[in-house]
């Protein structure tokens, strides 16, 4: 079943828990099998299945939870830059040593900001592929990448700090 | 223009989301302007800390079969036509993306291990000491490697040509030694790979010189080993030099 793994694995990271994460997945087959019809030839078929998914997941108890979380900033702001410093988290985090600590700093991320970076980063989705997927216009993909980026690295840095 | 409107390019550059104009305005920028391509390494090195810190959930075996089970048999249960035709349909969009991500899958693992050379590459030139082995004279660096990686080389003769060989370290490419070596060309330097061909066998021949990570590379199998001429110098330099190593490890 092609995007089985990485539906399960975006999945996962958005409900945060494995049954959840089941369930969306099979939801998702279930939609997409009944809702065929809706899909349109020539477009973007992983966008259309990742758009089932999040919209599966927006509807379930921690999806709605999570939407309250709203970002504060313009969605058209892309906020301050991120501007490398001598000592870099991205450095130390080439240490795989780290891992532990990226997963938790990208847990800690609102959903808004991990979503839009793991389909950046993990599924290496273009910013329109993005847009479809997340049904949101392409300067917020922008905005909300460059947010979540800059949110990640104040995290790592603080985890850093911290440990 | 500013050096925070270069700044508030880098994502997009990196994500391959400028266009070609802004893409080679970046680069010339980013040759001159230490602290952007400093920033740069860093952003290039978070993505790759997140690509795999994100993937991270593997869905267990009875949870697959369970899927497959549930797609397999859903159309029995409620036979019309409109569920034949939707298994159909997905069938079809199944196979055809069954496809795209084995295709995906390979360009994804071919980005990967030009990602690592070109974290190899630009780490290396910004280190105070980029190589471990100083020397023009192939005679000398060829030696140097006895012992360090698991294959021997010849290097060209370079007395009638523009290159000129500054040295050689030892760099791993996933867990494989291999040679890293340096050559210079005008006010360029290139870096040389060389890797048992086991080491990035999903790179295939590159045909003539390609663009990859902002940089221009060719790359091809020979005896057993995978070359790599990756650098910023011009594509006919990345060429030249190329053709220098073919000739010299076919003789």
């Amino acid at each position: 079943m092609p995007l089985f793994e990485q539906l399960y694995n975006f999945a996962h990271w958005l409900a945060q828990n494995r049954e959840e994460a089941e369930d969306l997945v099979q939801e998702t087959y279930v939609k997409a099998l009944r809702g065929y019809s809706s899909y349109q030839p020539g477009t973007n078929f992983r966008a259309w299945m990742y758009r089932i998914l999040r919209n599966t997941f927006l509807t379930s108890r921690t999806g709605l939870k999570a939407k309250m979380t709203v970002p504060l900033e313009s969605e058209e702001d892309g906020g301050a830059p991120v501007v490398a410093d001598t000592q870099t988290p991205e450095a130390i985090l080439i240490d795989r040593s780290n891992q532990a600590l990226l997963h938790s700093a990208l847990e800690e991320l609102p959903v808004h900001s991990r979503e839009v970076l793991l389909l950046c980063e993990v599924e290496e989705m273009s910013y329109q592929e993005i847009a479809e997927a997340l049904e949101i216009p392409l300067g917020t993909v922008m905005s909300r990448l460059s947010r979540a980026r800059a949110a990640l690295r104040t995290l790592v840095k603080q985890k850093l700090e911290k440990s | 223009m500013a050096h925070e409107q270069w700044q508030t390019q880098i994502d997009a550059y990196l994500d391959g989301e400028l266009n070609a104009e802004a893409m080679h305005a970046l680069d010339a920028h980013l040759r001159t302007c230490p602290a952007c391509a400093a920033d740069v390494l860093a952003r290039v090195q978070l993505k790759r800390a997140v690509k795999t810190a994100g993937t991270r959930f593997t869905p267990s075996a009875d949870f697959r079969s369970k899927i497959q089970k549930q797609i397999a048999t859903k159309p029995r249960r409620s036979w019309n036509f409109g569920w034949t035709l939707a298994t159909a349909t997905l069938a079809l969009l199944l196979v055809a993306g069954a496809i795209t991500t084995y295709i995906g899958r390979q360009n994804l693992h071919q980005q990967q291990i030009y990602s690592e050379l070109a974290d190899l590459h630009v780490a290396t030139l910004g280190s105070p000491n980029p190589v471990d082995v100083v020397s023009s004279d192939r005679h000398t660096v060829k030696p140097w490697f006895q012992g360090k990686i698991p294959f021997t080389f010849n290097l060209p003769e370079l007395q009638n040509s523009e290159f000129t060989l500054i040295g050689g370290r030892v760099a791993y490419l996933g867990q494989t030694s291999g040679a890293h070596l340096i050559y210079q060309i005008r006010k360029h330097q290139i870096s040389v790979f060389m890797f048992p061909e086991s080491a990035a066998d999903s790179l295939g021949n590159s045909s003539g010189v390609e663009r990859r990570q902002t940089f221009n590379v060719e790359t091809w199998t020979q005896e057993g080993l995978r070359y790599v001429v990756f650098g910023d110098a011009a594509p006919e330099d990345i060429q030249k030099l190329s053709e220098l190593l073919k000739s010299t490890a076919k003789s």
